[in-house]
């Protein structure tokens, strides 16, 4: 299972941050810098996937954005590393060409599509069009 | 900070543009929530930022609280206090106006308020508890969006106790029009199981119409409670397996809508989630398997398209055929599937394709071989990661002829590897190697030595114990051990005499410890030179307190008279005044047994550590305290691993450094005691197949000498042994006979074999030859692979030489010179054959022999059936101590005749089984009830008589069964609601174990009405040990092999032995399988086997060995907690005996 989803840039701040199990605030940011840290060390030939402490991290690069997933080591590595890729391509889709200050300015709605696509650290709907409808239909409200 | 605003406008050209569409712009770069946003992006330190979030918060603060404030401004609010709490600032005091928003917002301030509420709360958290109510509203508005985010919350996080609250109203929601309604419905439902399974037993049903929903968005979600409960048991579902077949086909086929497509992928995740569900299913079932393989193999051909996601499925599907019930064409394709993973260029698929490897040679170990040279190139690869996942296939495949090499390579890694985590976990991989396969004394001892050094202080404890454990038993052969212990003495003298202060603090106590025991054993070494060695250890300023002491000891153990007093004298005056009391205790110590000799004699006798020191494993002297400590109210005592498995759960992501695991302090041994520190039972952190501690004294591993050394690292050593030794002729090299290895797999001709090839090649072939020797040879004795290891494994143990065939020698000489366990054994088999059928009359007049019932340890007010109770006419199995948890009072007055009229009521289906006594549970002037319980052969039957002994009728009776350790299912036709006057009302249950635990009780509630009164209700209990459920289980010893491996949850003890007859380990096993129902698989001389399972089907099996007057015992199942509460009756039965 996904065990929590985190979007970082290069220069370590964190951009969102979702925990499917539950972790103490004051320690969120220490795990957060190690992940950073794990990841930024990498290079751009080396596998995606890096062992840290007792579970993994799956992650894709996009410009100056990192997106990472800690998973437990049963989890399919390869299925979550596209999935964040799928996460990646809804927001492209509601934000048309969406950017990191795209992400920071609408932390509320980036949210409400993660949830629409993640649960309890499962994959619960992967079809864009069903991902996006509930956001879509608030903002029509919202419009209106 | 230009420089990130530049890249990030450079990477993202639509940033900020003003014509950006979508909702974004409603945020104007000029709101609070603006200025925050710029704020971050402008931080350039860790200090700044603080004070920036500091500021924000108190703004928060102080506008959160204004009446004034709109739930537009609040969802602002809101989202800028969502930024602090990722940030790692708490703003706690927001959370209340979370709750506020989600209640009183529209729209996107709702789903806002909600999403606030779900990131700060976690699920325990009181304030949970004021959502129930605007969830409630939710559930039922007429506004399907409003409808949708209270299901999206509720699949999130809900408190449990208020599942009934709500659950109405979500169930109805599965036949909702709308299929985004239906999908969220059952995603809820998913939570509920996930967190209280049986608030949702009732709507199973519910839950295969949710599978068959037209819409496959509803029929995936529904996959998410599936996969969970054929996870759990799969027994239950199997009916199911061709509909989840005839969904992977349609799907593999392509008949979703086209937007379920992923990069033209017909959903991928869709499909993986159904190869898990079929992976559970067909495991060890073949009939269920065959539904599968049609499907498999299409979805093998299908994925055809070069992308990821293919490859992702494709792992699954190939993880899935190695699983099931093994189908030999599907095998071949999987492994030529798992070819294409590894000798990708992409190193992403590389990894996947070794870590499905690492899978795959547990089921088929020759499947290595076909991909050796991949394997040798990953070893060397420049990316840790993939070296990493190569040593765990390594370690997977590892056996007594390539461990030097192997071990070798983990070690290489070892020292250039930096985090403590793997360094943890590979130094326990080495060391568990080491023990199992150990080719001689030096290597040993060598490869333990560079343990210690590299595992230095972050390595699990346990490892310096069972090393030093192993040492200190020894093995049967009295010159193998001292040659070992000599050995060890040598190199660690050797190692002082070096640069001591490099070694870490673990590695020094236990040169410490191996010095002071064995360094007499080498004559020629003087006391008082190690005595001088040890001393430079305490003057060492890197020497911790902890380690000096263990220093202390030896010095003790070691100074008897001559030079060696004078050193000694010298370290007490400096520690016999140390402010740390240990250190100055031990130092007194040294002091006053250097000086005095007969007192030394007496208290640290040379050689005592071969007499076994008597140690009362169940601490039984403290039983007094315990009870007395409970009494006052104590929480009462739960296993280490059961405490941080909740633990676990608690806070499932655990960010603090791996520590000890144990907290048992190797100080903490006293000096009187020349036994190791180890003697206290430390369960194994290892990996889930690490042996046990004590079995590792006797195990015969290092006992190799006999064998030839085949293999080295150079290859192949000497031509004419291998002949010698038929097991091996048919050790596939590529060095040797390449067309040989040919036949035996078809891949092998992918992998470049030349026959004379440039040096770097032949060294890898070299390195080949001797990684996977011994591969071939195993799996052509036998196809089942993993069962025979095992087997192997366990007859090693027992005694004998490594080859095969010898150890089973061994085995059939042990039973034949010793006929009276082969009649045991004999006579063993017998009565199960009767047992499973009927109750065999003469094991009923064993078990008539009298036993005490065990005082239950928890505090509560429990009775004891006094023996006369028992029905005379029905002595059975049954008479399993049951502890009934009553009044003492209604104990006064087992009124026989009662008791025979109630047992006419028993239900005809329970005629031929007997049952316990029928127990008094609760009685008013009205209403008595009883119950007593039946053995059935997959359950427990409970029944529970209700006596009307008023003058009027009693209605509108309803009973309810609960209990939080058991399955309670009513098996009665239809549920009693009337009780006539002076008759009788019998209701039966069916009981399962849910949760084991070493008592087990049903606490009930009957509420009733007279015609003419008002409801009463009436509560009772009913306590059982979990004795009452065990069945034996009669398995193979192959089977047995299997299934030991699989099994996560062990626990291991040393009981006592019943010593009185001839054969102490027999006699022992057979009281343990009269009192508690277990099937004794096989005795092979110093060692048994048992099996038994709880009911319904979770097995446990059983380890013993007979180990200096005691008897080891390791209990290991699938069900955590089983293991530590069969230990307690086991335990028990053997006392009480």
């Amino acid at each position: 299972m996904i065990k929590f989803l985190l979007m970082v840039n290069r220069q370590g701040q964190t951009r969102l941050s979702r925990f499917y199990q539950p972790v103490e605030l004051s320690r969120r940011t220490t795990l957060e810098a190690d992940v950073v840290r794990c990841c930024l060390s990498r290079k751009k030939e080396q596998c995606s996937f890096v062992e840290y402490k007792d579970f993994k991290l799956v992650y894709r690069q996009y410009a100056a954005l990192y997106i990472v997933a800690g998973v437990t080591d049963n989890e399919n590595e390869l299925s979550v590393f596209e999935l964040l890729h799928n996460f990646v391509e809804v927001l492209d889709k509601y934000f048309s060409r969406v950017s990191e200050l795209d992400i920071m300015f609408n932390v509320d709605r980036v949210h409400i599509l993660l949830d629409e696509m993640i649960q309890n650290g499962h994959v619960v709907e992967t079809n864009k069009g069903r991902v996006l409808a509930p956001l879509t239909a608030l903002d029509k409200m919202a419009d209106g | 900070m230009s420089d990130v605003v530049e890249k990030t406008l450079t990477a993202l050209p639509s940033l900020l543009s003003l014509d950006s569409q979508s909702g974004s712009t409603k945020l104007s770069s000029t709101s609070k929530l603006g200025n925050l946003i710029r704020g971050i992006t402008e931080l350039t330190s860790k200090h700044e930022e603080e004070k920036l979030i500091q500021r924000e918060l108190v703004s928060i603060k102080e506008q959160v609280s204004s009446p004034n404030t709109s739930m537009r401004q609040m969802k602002e609010l809101m989202v800028r206090a969502i930024y602090c709490e990722m940030l790692g600032y708490e703003a706690s005091f927001s959370y209340i106006h979370a709750i506020k928003l989600a209640q009183q917002g529209t729209a996107l301030e709702k789903r806002v308020g909600y999403l606030a509420v779900s990131l700060f709360l976690n699920e325990s958290h009181e304030l949970l508890l004021l959502l129930v109510n605007t969830v409630l509203k939710d559930l039922q508005s007429t506004n399907l969006i409003e409808v949708c985010m209270a299901l999206t919350v509720v699949s999130q996080m809900f408190p449990k106790d208020m599942i009934p609250a709500i659950l109405p109203l979500v169930e109805e929601k599965l036949n909702h029009p709308k299929e985004i309604i239906r999908r969220k419905a059952v995603l809820a439902l998913y939570k509920f199981y996930l967190i209280a399974p049986n608030q949702v037993q009732h709507i199973h049903n519910k839950f295969r119409k949710a599978l068959c929903d037209k819409d496959p968005g509803v029929m995936t979600a529904s996959l998410h409670i599936y996969l969970q409960m054929i996870q759990e048991n799969p027994e239950g579902y199997k009916d199911l397996t061709a509909s989840f077949v005839t969904i992977l086909k349609q799907v593999v086929g392509g008949k979703l809508p086209m937007d379920f497509n992923y990069h033209s992928v017909p959903a991928p995740w869709l499909q993986i989630q159904l190869l898990r569900i079929l992976a559970f299913l067909g495991k060890n079932d073949q009939s269920t398997s065959e539904i599968m393989y049609e499907v498999l193999d299409e979805s093998l051909r299908r994925a055809e398209i070069n992308h990821n996601i293919t490859y992702a499925i494709l792992y699954e599907c190939v993880k899935c055929i190695y699983t099931i019930h093994p189908k030999s064409e599907l095998l071949e394709k999987a492994a030529k599937c798992i070819g294409n993973f590894v000798l990708s260029s992409k190193i992403n698929l590389k990894y996947l394709g070794l870590k499905a490897l690492t899978y795959v040679v547990q089921q088929d170990p020759k499947l290595a071989l076909q991909h050796q040279m991949t394997i040798i190139e990953c070893l060397d690869h420049p990316d840790l990661i993939i070296k990493r996942e190569t040593l765990e296939l390594l370690f997977r495949i590892t056996n007594a002829q390539n461990v030097t090499v192997i071990v070798e390579k983990m070690l290489d890694f070892l020292h250039v590897n930096k985090d403590d985590y793997t360094t943890i976990n590979l130094v326990g991989k080495v060391a568990e190697l080491a023990e199992k396969y150990a080719p001689d004394n030096e290597w040993f001892i060598e490869t333990m030595s560079t343990v210690f050094s590299v595992g230095g202080d972050v390595m699990q404890p346990d490892i310096p114990n069972s090393f030093l454990k192993l040492l200190s038993e020894g093995f049967d052969s009295v010159e193998e051990d001292r040659k070992l212990r000599l050995f060890a003495v040598d190199s660690y003298v050797s190692l002082l005499q070096g640069e001591p202060g490099k070694l870490p603090q673990r590695f020094l106590q236990v040169i410490s410890w191996v010095l002071g025991e064995y360094s007499n054993l080498r004559e020629e070494l003087e006391a008082a030179t190690v005595l001088r060695l040890l001393a430079k250890l305490l003057d060492m300023k890197s020497t911790s307190s902890e380690t000096k002491s263990w220093v202390l000891m030896a010095m003790t153990k070691l100074c008897d008279g001559g030079a060696g007093v004078s050193v000694a004298r010298e370290v007490c005056e400096t520690y016999g005044s140390s402010l740390d009391t240990v250190l100055r205790q031990r130092a007194q110590e040294l002091q006053h047994l250097s000086q005095d000799c007969e007192l030394r004699a007496r208290v640290l006798p040379r050689d005592a550590s071969l007499e076994p020191l008597e140690v009362d494993s169940s601490l039984s002297f403290l039983d007094g305290f315990v009870s007395e400590a409970l009494a006052a109210g104590a929480a009462p005592y739960k296993p280490p691993h059961q405490r941080q498995e909740e633990l676990a759960q608690e806070k499932a992501l655990s960010l603090q450094p791996y520590g000890l695991s144990l907290p048992i302090s190797m100080s903490s041994c006293s000096i009187a005691d020349r036994q190791s520190p180890t003697l206290l039972s430390v369960s194994s952190g290892l990996s889930g197949d690490s042996p046990d501690l004590s079995h590792k004294g006797s195990s015969t591993t290092l006992k190799l000498d006999g064998v030839k050394r085949v293999w080295g690292r150079e290859g192949y050593l000497a031509q004419k042994e291998l002949v010698e030794e038929s097991v091996h002729v048919e050790v596939p090299s590529p060095l040797r006979s390449p067309s040989q290895q040919g036949e035996a797999d078809g891949l092998h001709s992918q992998t470049p074999t030349p026959v004379s090839s440039p040096q770097p090649e032949q060294e890898k072939q070299q390195l080949a030859s001797s990684l996977f020797v011994g591969l071939g040879s195993q799996s052509s004795v036998c196809l089942m692979g993993k069962s025979e290891s095992t087997t192997q494994r366990f007859r090693r143990k027992a005694k004998g030489p490594v080859s095969s065939s010898g150890a089973s020698e061994q085995i059939s000489n042990s039973l034949v010179s010793t006929p009276s366990t082969a009649n045991n054994l004999l006579c063993n088999n017998l009565l199960d054959a009767t047992i499973t059928s009927d109750l065999a009359a003469s094991s009923l007049e064993q078990t008539s022999e009298p036993s005490q019932v065990p005082a239950a340890a928890n505090g509560t007010c429990d009775v004891e059936l006094p023996d006369s109770d028992m029905k005379e006419s029905s002595p059975s199995l049954i008479r399993d101590n049951a502890v009934v948890a009553a009044d003492p009072a209604l104990h006064e007055d087992p009124d026989k005749l009662k008791d025979l009229c109630l047992s006419s009521h028993l239900p005809a289906e329970f005629s031929g089984l007997s049952h316990s006594e029928i127990t008094p549970l609760c009685t008013n002037q009205s209403l008595d009830i009883s119950a007593c319980h039946l053995q059935k052969e997959d359950s427990l039957a409970l029944v529970v008589f209700m006596y009307n002994s008023s003058d009027s009728d009693i209605q509108q009776i309803l009973l309810e069964l609960n209990s939080i350790e058991l399955e309670v299912a009513c098996v009665c036709d239809s549920p009693v609601q009337e009780v006539k006057s002076d008759s009788v009302a019998v209701c039966w249950y069916s009981l399962t174990v849910k949760r084991p635990s070493v008592h087990v009780e049903v606490v009930g509630v009957v509420s009733y009405q007279f015609p003419a009164g008002t409801p009463q209700s009436a509560q009772f209990s009913y306590k059982l040990p979990l004795t009452s459920f065990i069945r034996p289980l009669t398995v193979s010893t192959e089977e047995y092999g299997a299934m030991w491996l699989d099994f996560s949850h062990d626990t291991k003890q040393k009981l006592t032995l019943i010593s009185d007859g001839q054969e102490p380990l027999t006699d022992s096993l057979n009281v343990l399988k009269k009192k508690l129902q277990l099937h004794v698989v096989e005795i092979i001389g110093m060692e048994g086997i048992v099996a038994c399972r709880l009911v319904r089907d979770q097995p446990c099996l059983m380890h013993c060995r007979l180990h200096a007057g005691t008897l080891s015992v390791w209990l290991r199942s699938p069900v955590p907690d089983l293991p530590d509460c069969l230990m307690y009756h086991c335990q028990r039965a053997l006392q009480e005996h």
